[in-house]
């Protein structure tokens, strides 16, 4: 990777509070002109991440690189970025246009360009109708794409959004969702986009870094978070239902020191493999979830909402390369990990290779 | 939304809940009567008697009045001493008012740079402010007092040879610098908690749009404040007018002839030291048109705009 491909640099960036420490040396190449979505459970420092690259907030070790350059120091307004907050963060005494306006005005930016970037925007967002009305007068969804236009009209390469969606309906995010990626690549711009909700970190992201406990978990394209979990945090925090983590011993007569991650549509009923007891089915429409339980580990199957339920004791089955090992205290994932050296823990067990 | 939308009982309800009513016509005005007879005896009352007796001229010793129509509403407009009163009056209350404003903005906007997000250094600040008026007006005083002050020996240093209650200038320029003092906290709290109350998001996307801390201010944060400057205004004019009083008894230390006065102390002086009751009915008649036309021009302008919600 070249330099100009990097946006910004993270490098061993620690935030430490009185009481806590929302970052522990974080980390991360942040490329230019990608969506890069920083999720996380609430409270794992992403905002404050966010806010370190901003400048709203100062580090207390590491350093962050800007375009190349240390930014120690630097005013946020001197960073060449824009924002957009959770709550819009809109200027309630101006108008939609002053609103948007604002940046440009403030550096003295030409009548002649302020009108005509006004015009692309305020086109592009829907805001045309809206532009004389004050930010009280406007719906959530209304004042969220106000906040987006006075971001984008600033044309700065880089933008960053802390959860902006996470104040409007389902429907409206969804919309904002696709809408949001059209404008970034059309636009170039680099996105760093803070939430904590996993559907839209993998329809938006063209990576994704993990975050738990002001610690990275991983960084990776949407896929390669979803298929190869680097970590049993990764694994238990991404899919709807997400990953089943047994201990090897719930499956296996192997070594005690191994978790093992399937995920639920990865199981499937046989007639023979280890026993599970049914402890509820959950009826989706297309699909089926039936929690059970092995030894005391629970888990969830997906099923196709065709297939027969299962009755109350029933044996599951999986392709032997939709497991993933993770070593049971560090809770790493143990590359290259050989399960055909392990031995099925019931005498009925086979694999499959479906 | 007009201010008085949000304290209607539908309004605080949300019209889920029903709305308390009395059964009878005679509870809720025997439960007012109480506040009534308090306004009726202790403002309604010495109003109109205030009216009345400004059309008449009360003997100086009590043995009834006549008639007089308007002659002590002119007799005002003629009196030099009354109108320099007055004109004293306006340049102490813009002077007053502006100066304890602006200072007090310049120290919240300072306090606020340092307390951000402390909330126990806030809430300390506001106990101190809370007590320190009447303190500081006595302190105010004491530091002006003429045989043992200390300001006295600091204005000898430049050459001032200081005179409180005997030079007209020194006198105005005491009154002026203890009104402020005085004010100045109860403005400071407001300020900062009208500056603590711009919401932190609102700040910041200023400042990543703008660089420099000034444009910033002009830009967001005085408009932002503008409605608690407005009502601090208001408060400051009516201060300046009539709370002024104790501090002008002091330091015009009974001797109001030669010392400036504002109108209202000037009521006093006439009514009860010149015994000229009807002209000071008349005086304080228009002080009262005076607080009408303030109380007109507030309502109006908080109904036209300044609120942002
Ligand atoms: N100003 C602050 N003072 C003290 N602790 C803070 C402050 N800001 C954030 N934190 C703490 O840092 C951690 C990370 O916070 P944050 O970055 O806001 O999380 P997220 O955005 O991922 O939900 C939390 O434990 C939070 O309590
Ligand atoms: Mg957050």
């Amino acid at each position: 990777m070249q330099i100009s491909d990097i946006a910004i640099q993270i490098d061993r960036v620690t935030r430490a509070f009185d009481r806590n420490r929302a970052l522990d040396e974080v980390s991360v190449p942040i490329r230019a002109g990608e969506f890069t979505v920083l999720l996380g459970p609430s409270g794992c420092g992403k905002s404050t991440l966010l806010r370190l690259i901003a400048g709203l907030d100062t580090q207390t070790d590491g350093t962050i690189l800007i375009e190349g350059q240390d930014m120690r120091g630097t005013p946020p307004g001197a960073r060449g970025l824009s924002m957009v907050f959770q709550s819009y963060a809109l200027f309630p005494h101006l108008s939609v246009r002053q609103n948007i306006l604002f940046g440009l005005a403030v550096r003295k930016t030409s009548r002649a360009v302020q009108a005509e970037r006004l015009k692309r925007v305020a086109e592009m967002m829907g805001l045309g109708p809206l532009l004389d009305r004050k930010p009280s007068q406007l719906s959530g969804g209304q004042q969220q794409r106000v906040a987006l236009a006075r971001a984008v009209i600033s044309d700065r390469p880089i933008c960053l959004m802390d959860e902006p969606l996470s104040n409007l309906d389902a429907k409206l995010r969804a919309d904002m969702r696709v809408e949001l990626r059209s404008i970034q690549k059309q636009l170039g711009l680099t996105v760093v986009y803070v939430t904590h909700d996993q559907v839209e970190a993998m329809t938006m992201a063209d990576r994704i870094i993990v975050m738990n406990g002001g610690r990275i978990e991983q960084v990776g394209i949407p896929e390669a978070i979803y298929a190869r979990p680097e970590t049993t945090f990764t694994a238990s925090f991404i899919g709807t239902p997400p990953m089943n983590l047994f201990p090897a011993s719930a499956l296996f007569s192997g070594p005690a020191n191994l978790t093992v991650g399937i995920r639920p549509e990865d199981l499937h009923l046989t007639d023979a493999g280890p026993r599970a007891d049914l402890v509820g089915v959950e009826y989706l429409g297309a699909d089926r979830l039936v929690a059970g339980q092995i030894n005391g580990t629970p888990f969830v199957l997906r099923q196709p909402a065709q297939s027969p339920t299962p009755r109350d004791r029933f044996h599951i089955g999986w392709s032997q390369t939709a497991m993933n090992a993770f070593d049971a205290t560090t809770g790493k994932r143990l590359h290259d990990f050989d399960f055909s050296s392990l031995s099925p823990n019931q005498k009925d067990f086979d694999h499959e290779t479906a | 939304m007009a201010a008085t939308d949000l304290w209607s009982p539908v309004h605080i309800y949300g019209g889920f809940m029903k709305r308390a009513g009395f059964s009878t016509r005679w509870l809720p005005i025997l439960l007012l009567l109480p506040q009534l007879s308090i306004i009726l005896i202790f403002f309604y009352w010495p109003a109109a008697h205030a009216v009345k007796s400004s059309f008449y001229l009360q003997d100086p010793f009590g043995f009834g009045e006549t008639f007089v129509g308007m002659k002590n509403y002119t007799a005002l407009l003629k009196s030099s001493a009354y109108l320099r009163s007055a004109q004293f009056t306006v340049i102490f209350t813009l002077i007053v008012t502006m100066l304890s404003l602006s200072l007090a903005l310049l120290l919240a906007v300072k306090a606020d740079k340092v307390i951000k997000g402390a909330k126990t250094y806030r809430t300390l600040l506001m106990w101190v402010y809370a007590v320190a008026p009447p303190v500081a007006g006595v302190i105010g005083l004491v530091l002006f007092d003429q045989s043992w002050g200390p300001l006295k020996d600091f204005f000898g240093l430049f050459g001032w040879d200081f005179r409180l209650g005997v030079t007209y200038f020194d006198t105005a320029f005491a009154m002026v610098v203890v009104s402020v003092w005085k004010q100045l906290p109860v403005n400071f709290i407001f300020f900062l908690s009208g500056l603590q109350s711009i919401p932190k998001s609102v700040r910041e996307a200023a400042l990543i749009d703008n660089r420099s801390a000034t444009g910033r201010f002009w830009d967001v944060t005085f408009p932002l404040l503008a409605p608690t400057a407005f009502f601090l205004l208001i408060i400051n004019i009516t201060y300046a007018l009539f709370d002024t009083f104790g501090i002008i008894d002091t330091l015009a230390k009974g001797e109001p002839s030669n010392n400036p006065m504002t109108l209202v102390y000037r009521v006093y002086v006439d009514g009860f030291r010149g015994n000229d009751l009807g002209g000071s009915s008349a005086q304080s008649v228009v002080l009262m048109v005076l607080v009408l036309a303030l109380t007109v021009f507030q309502f109006r302008m908080v109904e036209r705009r300044i609120h942002y919600t």
